[in-house]
């Protein structure tokens, strides 16, 4: 089912045209009403008449996450606070955190693009759907919720406390659709296997994961456990939350809702813009957003666009998987390394569980890469009563790890439970080296 | 011929001994024999107690990495030159001893040891008419 067909559908050339014809709007909007972006455009000598079509975009500065620190609180608000119904404020691990202000006409796209990406699950207003990202600051659970009003399905509030009692909920009620993130996912899992309730015992059928980077076989594991289909969403804060872009039945990349969000992908060293289909960091400019706009917003998540109609009917661009992100990727021995890539190894191997840790270190000179995964309990057996077979198995990984990453890294196994989950973006480097 | 022992993987930080003791402690197991092989970042604990199938199971559900084989259990005299003659037999045979430990049992010397061939150490103990004990021994002692 496809909720906005005249726009999830929309011919290249109509939906060049409106976001031709937006991004002018939203130039001229910046222009007159955040300096920050006046003195930029002032500065390369753009006036908003000088973009007219969604090509001139390249004349256009980046935004960075450090110029949204650098404006805090309301440096790149854009509308009058008379004007804004919602601030958000996403996590910093260093500094200010980034505060978002949204109009009701954002909260309105926004419950829009969620409606889309909910219609694409399969959701309708016949589902019971739980809400078990974080409520609060964090945008994941107050967006998805309010799109799963918009669409008139009944809204479960879960957040991510008190795991027992969802449960207990999830089947008690006959909840048929999750929003969460896929470690928490796994978390759920876990709990109903210590519960003992199977999955025939639920009804879930629709997942909706996302706000980490998470993999194919993470997706396999998770449908297999918890009996139903799990579809990416992707969003960020930035730009406006969860339902950016979204899966549909395909699973093959997630649909950009690029009318209100255009999406680039540029070299992230060069800032060039790379061709269709290359992979890069990933650039979103808002089309439509009224509370705090921004133009060529860096991601720093490394993805590809995947052009062309899909089987599902839509003719809105999709994006891969995040491959990694270019502030998250590790430079070892000369080597880039990204977590993502030790993560799709350590999910191949059913002897451990879907948590890892890389500890990266400098040793006379040398950097040293330590990939901590745990054992999974069913998997220790009888025959690791020596070392020996201990390290046969360490081995095991790490000859995968170097077919995978090129480079050397040493395996540390852990005992079940000792990697700490996450419930929100994922934390996998400790980072040691002293550079 | 073998006796049950629990081996169970635990990491080198303070506090993973502790947690593994005090689930048996509370599940009311008498550790019989007990020794730890240890590397620079984890050890397996390998452990002959009372009720091992019970055992194994608290400390799965305490989310700990354990799991159960079979050991041979060898009674000898507790005399000087008596574990020397044990082993000379196995070694004789071609067998190698993978592990080895010991303990007292009433007033018995018993070597508690796995061979690289389970089958052909049970066939030499029999030829050679060694004795070994067996879970109902170890039970009776606690
Ligand atoms: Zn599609």
């Amino acid at each position: 089912m496809i909720w906005n067909p005249n726009k999830e559908c929309m011919s290249r050339d109509e939906m060049s045209a409106l976001q031709g014809k937006r991004l002018h709007k939203i130039v001229e909007y910046v222009y007159h009403n955040v300096p920050f972006y006046r003195n930029k455009l002032q500065e390369l000598d753009i006036r908003p008449d000088d973009i007219q079509t969604i090509e001139d975009i390249k004349k256009l500065p980046f935004t960075t996450k450090k110029d949204l620190r650098d404006n805090y609180p309301f440096g790149l608000q854009a509308a009058p606070q008379s004007q804004i119904i919602r601030i958000h404020a996403s996590s910093g691990t260093t500094g200010n955190p980034t505060i978002v202000g949204y109009t009701r006409k954002d909260i309105g796209v926004w419950s829009e693009c969620m409606a889309r990406c909910l219609t694409a699950y399969g959701v309708t207003r016949d589902d019971i759907f739980s809400v078990a990202y974080g409520y609060g600051l964090f945008t994941g659970g107050l967006g998805a919720h309010y799109g799963v009003e918009h669409i008139g399905a009944s809204c479960i509030p879960a957040g991510t406390g008190n795991t027992e009692k969802h449960l207990k909920l999830i089947r008690d009620l006959g909840i048929t659709g999750l929003a969460c993130t896929p470690s928490y996912a796994l978390y759920l899992a876990e709990t109903m296997d210590k519960l003992g309730i199977r999955k025939e015992d639920i009804k879930l059928r629709v997942g909706a994961f996302g706000a980490e980077p998470w993999t194919e076989n993470m997706r396999q594991e998770i449908q297999e456990r918890l009996g139903l289909k799990g579809y990416n969403i992707y969003g960020l804060s930035e730009v406006m939350g969860p339902s950016v872009s979204y899966e549909c039945q395909m699973q093959h990349g997630s649909h950009i809702c690029e009318d209100h969000f255009y999406p680039e992908i540029i070299n992230p060293v060069t800032l060039e813009p790379l061709p269709a289909g290359q992979s890069g960091e990933l650039v979103f400019t808002t089309l439509t957003k009224e509370g705090m706009p921004v133009l060529r917003y860096r991601t720093r998540d490394l993805c590809s666009l995947l052009p062309g109609t899909c089987d599902c009917g839509r003719t809105a661009v999709r994006m891969s998987r995040i491959e990694g992100r270019s502030d998250d990727m590790l430079i070892i021995r000369g080597i880039n390394v990204f977590p993502s890539q030790v993560e799709s190894v350590v999910l191949s191997m059913p002897e451990f569980a879907p948590r890892y840790m890389l500890v990266v270190d400098r040793v006379n000179n040398l950097d040293t890469l330590q990939v901590q995964v745990e054992i999974r309990q069913e998997f220790f057996t009888g025959v690791f009563d020596t070392p020996a077979a201990v390290d046969q198995l360490e081995k095991k990984l790490a000859a995968k790890l170097k077919s995978v990453l090129s480079i050397a890294a040493k395996v540390q196994l852990k005992a079940p439970g000792t990697i700490e989950r996450s419930q929100g973006k994922s934390a996998h480097v400790i980072d040691k080296r002293k550079l | 011929m073998t006796i049950p022992q629990l081996s169970i993987f635990i990491e080198n930080r303070s506090g993973t001994l502790i947690t593994v003791l005090n689930v048996l402690k509370q599940a009311g197991i008498q550790i019989i024999a007990s020794t730890i092989a240890d590397t620079a970042e984890y050890g397996i604990y390998r452990l002959i107690c009372s009720e091992p199938m019970r055992a194994c199971e608290e400390l799965k559900k305490a989310g700990v990495a354990v799991a159960l084989s079979g050991v041979f259990a060898l009674e000898i005299d507790d005399q000087p030159g008596r574990a020397a003659d044990a082993v000379k037999t196995f070694s004789e045979a071609g067998i190698s001893i993978t592990y080895m430990y010991s303990f007292l049992l009433r007033g018995k010397g018993i070597l508690v040891f796995r061979t690289d061939d389970n089958d052909h150490a049970a066939a030499v103990i029999t030829s050679n008419q060694l004795k070994t004990i067996d879970e109902s021994a170890l039970t009776a002692l606690v």
